[in-house]
């Protein structure tokens, strides 16, 4: 027995560090060989760590490789929103245990793997099929996954060209054109977007918009550069395309056009059936939101125009990839899934199955997509106008701190139209929360 | 219900229970075999100690020691030493010096209200009342309801577009309100989830002092001709003092630590406390340094920082508590 308190002490943190220890534990089984030893026909369970709704399963992919390949068997570990699903992943980095044989990667987030960790992920460049590979992706999305020195950390899945969701009737009964050809007319650039936007304020007395956030998150990726200069370090003050898209978002959000609502809140779910706008900013991925928001009540009521200055430069929001952790147990099943997943048939299955547009462009040159239509969206043709714009995506450079330093603009720009501040100070506000964000 | 059952006034401060009475007489060689005789004692509190060090002593020294580093979330371990730094940048920080000043208004915002109310219903509840255990377990209803469920119900009523409240201020003819736009109308509006939640856990609390306060004191009173009002201003707050500081005490720990209902008030998942942050509390802050940004070494050193306010404040509640009693003495 213990007579003194430090024997007491001793014995309480030795047990401490027994059982930390034992929860940690486990992580240090080494793959080095199992290249060497990879039998591809050996059973094995694969798990795929996913956030959101990636729809991998709904679109049949899972069960159609388990069909292909009978030793493998498939568990998905899902988390629904992409910033908890990328704080588990952090954790699991740091611990280096708990990973899944494959990783999602939201686009926001890959920059800070790509910078950060690349060395925990398999480097698909190199692999024997690299060039292969790399062929199936737009330049752009090969890129995003891409460290300065070529490695490539993920194989893309969808992608997030972007287009420009109006409410047919209620253009109608503002007096505007209905027809996709017309209104895209009205607004080859966001200026007449903009226009167009007080014009329908002044008939109707609402807003034409959601959020200034539908302006500012479409257009800053328009420029040559968003949040980051080329070398991918953040630049929120000095980028043209945050000035250029602030000076857009903040006009919208100070004339009060706009119903000024928090994208993905509540009230922004809510107002999608009671039309409390006439557009949004939508990337391809919007559209099963819309839909999955209004339900069959909303079909037919929508149509999609281009995104305005789309003729000059589109643009991507969302997107992701998928990653093969280095030091996993089945590093090599887990590639050969991951690369099929991502192969351009498969992108077409996710497109035609569940709306996912492609990030390959053999996928999306392919008729099945090109001639694809939504019936809800007025029959819409679908597969042009986001293969258009998907083609038309420069190459913006991305950083680890995207999502955060977005998140800083947005919120400001409620902040002028919610509390009518003036929109320099705003800006000046969101360049400290920006650089908080970064570290500065 | 064991608060209830309490029947000591002075059980209820939060100064650990007296312990036991020392004989002076004892040899160190009886002590000895004292503690030998007890040592099956230690085995059995032995378990708490042990999840205590595990889950609140190591993670408390790690947070300090994390708070000494320039680290992210993802390399948790490989961060750079700065010392102090962090703690500098922390009172240069306009961020902080805004959470703490939220933290601070909201909390007295909540505090204030929540305990006049508490003190003002466990005074009715003291009465001879049909249906009281009714009414008395009705009061403890918002306190076993979880704070996600009615942050997320109180964010819907607050609601700009189509929130119950705005619909009733527009139905007498008032302008709605953003409640979650403005400082002061998402303050209170915060305010009063916590209110809700919390007065009649305090309200219970009081009505257990309450109880054990002497009869006799009452009918004093009366035949001295003081009035009800009299009666509960000058014997039954008196009585309850140490109820009313350990009240305070736990309700301005909590004020410090708000968290959940500034987080779920946003209804979309930011981190920012509103469009110009005008509801971070310092707990919002801190998830959004470690969890949003990514900055664990920052959010270490906000996590201390909030610890010796609680510290000072608590200090200071003491302090008062203390004059006060000697000056009655």
């Amino acid at each position: 027995m213990f007579h003194s308190m430090r024997g007491k002490a001793a014995l309480g943190a030795a047990l401490a560090a027994v059982l930390l220890t034992a929860g940690c534990g486990g992580s240090d089984d080494s793959s080095d060989d199992s290249a060497a030893s990879y039998d591809p026909d050996a059973p094995v369970t694969l798990t795929v760590g996913t956030f959101g709704t990636m729809d991998f399963d709904n679109a049949g992919l899972y069960d159609e490789y388990m069909k292909l390949h009978p030793n493998v068997t498939i568990k998905e570990n899902n988390i629904a929103q992409s910033a908890n699903y990328y704080k588990a992943l952090q954790t699991h980095l740091a611990a280096d245990s708990g990973l899944d044989d494959i990783q999602a990667l939201e686009i926001g987030f890959v920059a800070d793997v790509v910078q950060n960790h690349a060395d925990s992920f398999v480097d698909f460049a190199a692999e024997d099929n690299g060039d292969e590979l790399k062929g199936n992706f737009y330049d752009w999305k090969w890129g995003q996954a891409s460290t300065d020195d070529g490695k490539t950390i993920g194989l893309g899945t969808d992608s997030g060209p972007q287009a420009m969701c109006y409410r047919k009737d209620l253009f109608g009964q503002a007096g505007l054109p209905t027809d996709r050809e017309q209104v895209g007319q009205l607004w080859s650039t966001w200026d007449q977007y903009l226009d167009v936007a007080r014009q329908y304020k002044t008939t109707t007395g609402k807003p034409f918009l959601d959020s200034p956030a539908s302006v500012f998150s479409s257009s800053v990726y328009q420029g040559d550069e968003a949040y980051n200069d080329e070398d991918g370090n953040p630049i929120p003050e000095d980028s043209s395309g945050v000035k250029t898209a602030w000076g857009l978002a903040s006009q919208a959000a100070s004339e009060g056009l706009t119903a000024n609502l928090k994208q993905f809140g509540d009230e922004w779910n809510a107002a999608f059936s009671n039309g409390a706008f006439a557009t949004i900013a939508c990337p391809a991925w919007m559209l099963g939101y819309i839909n999955s928001q209004m339900g069959d009540a909303g079909t037919g009521l929508w149509d999609i125009a281009p995104l305005p200055g789309a003729s000059e430069s589109a643009s991507n929001w969302g997107g992701s990839f998928l990653g093969v952790p280095a030091e996993g147990k089945n590093v090599e099943a887990a590639k050969d899934l991951a690369e099929w997943l991502t192969a351009p048939e498969q992108q077409i299955t996710l497109f035609t199955e569940t709306a996912h547009f492609p990030s390959s462009p053999k996928a999306a040159e392919d008729p099945a997509v090109v001639d694809a239509t939504n019936a809800y969206f007025s029959a819409a043709p679908t597969g042009q106008i986001f293969g258009q714009a998907a083609e038309n995506i420069k190459r913006t450079p991305i950083g680890p701190y995207d999502t955060q330093i977005q998140d800083a603009f947005t919120t400001a720009l409620t902040d002028v139209a919610a509390n009518g501040t003036d929109p320099d100070e705003a800006f000046d506000n969101a360049v400290k929360a920006a650089n908080q964000a970064i570290g500065g | 219900m064991t608060i209830a059952s309490q029947s000591s006034p002075e059980a209820m401060t939060a100064s650990p229970p007296a312990a036991a009475p020392a004989t002076p007489d004892r040899t160190p060689a009886r002590r000895r075999t004292t503690l030998t005789r007890n040592r099956w004692g230690y085995a059995y509190v032995a378990p708490f100690f042990l999840v205590f060090g595990a889950f609140s002593l190591y993670p408390f020294v790690y947070t300090a020691w994390i708070s000494l580093h320039k680290t992210s979330l993802s390399d948790i371990n490989g961060g750079t030493w700065v010392g102090l730094e962090n703690y500098r940048n922390l009172l240069h920080n306009e961020f902080f010096w805004n959470a703490a000043r939220n933290t601070l208004t909201i909390g007295v915002l909540s505090t204030v209200p929540q305990l006049c109310l508490a003190l003002g219903l466990a005074h009715l509840l003291n009465y001879k009342l049909r249906n009281r255990t009714f009414f008395r377990t009705v009061m403890l209803m918002p306190y076993a309801t979880s704070i996600a469920a009615a942050t997320l119900v109180f964010s819907q009523l607050f609601g700009r577009d189509y929130g119950l409240i705005n619909t009733v201020l527009q139905s007498v003819g008032l302008n709605p309100i953003d409640w979650e736009g403005g400082t002061w109308s998402s303050q209170i509006a915060i305010a009063v989830i916590v209110t809700w939640r919390w007065t009649g856990y305090n309200a219970l609390i009081y009505l257990a002092a309450m109880q054990s306060i002497p009869g006799e004191l009452y009918e004093a009173a009366e035949i001295d001709g003081a009035s009800r009002w009299k009666q509960f201003l000058n014997v039954t707050i008196p009585s309850l003092r140490p109820t009313i500081l350990f009240t305070i005490v736990v309700s301005t720990i909590g004020a410090v630590q708000l968290f959940g209902e500034p987080l779920l008030f946003a209804g979309n998942g930011t981190t920012s406390g509103g469009a110009s942050g005008q509801y971070q509390t310092l707990g919002l802050l801190m998830y959004q340094q470690g969890w949003s940004n990514f900055h664990i070494g920052q959010a270490a050193t906000t996590a201390w920082a909030m610890f010796m306010i609680i510290l000072v404040v608590v200090g200071l509640n003491a302090l008062i508590g203390r004059l006060r009693a000697r000056a009655d003495r």
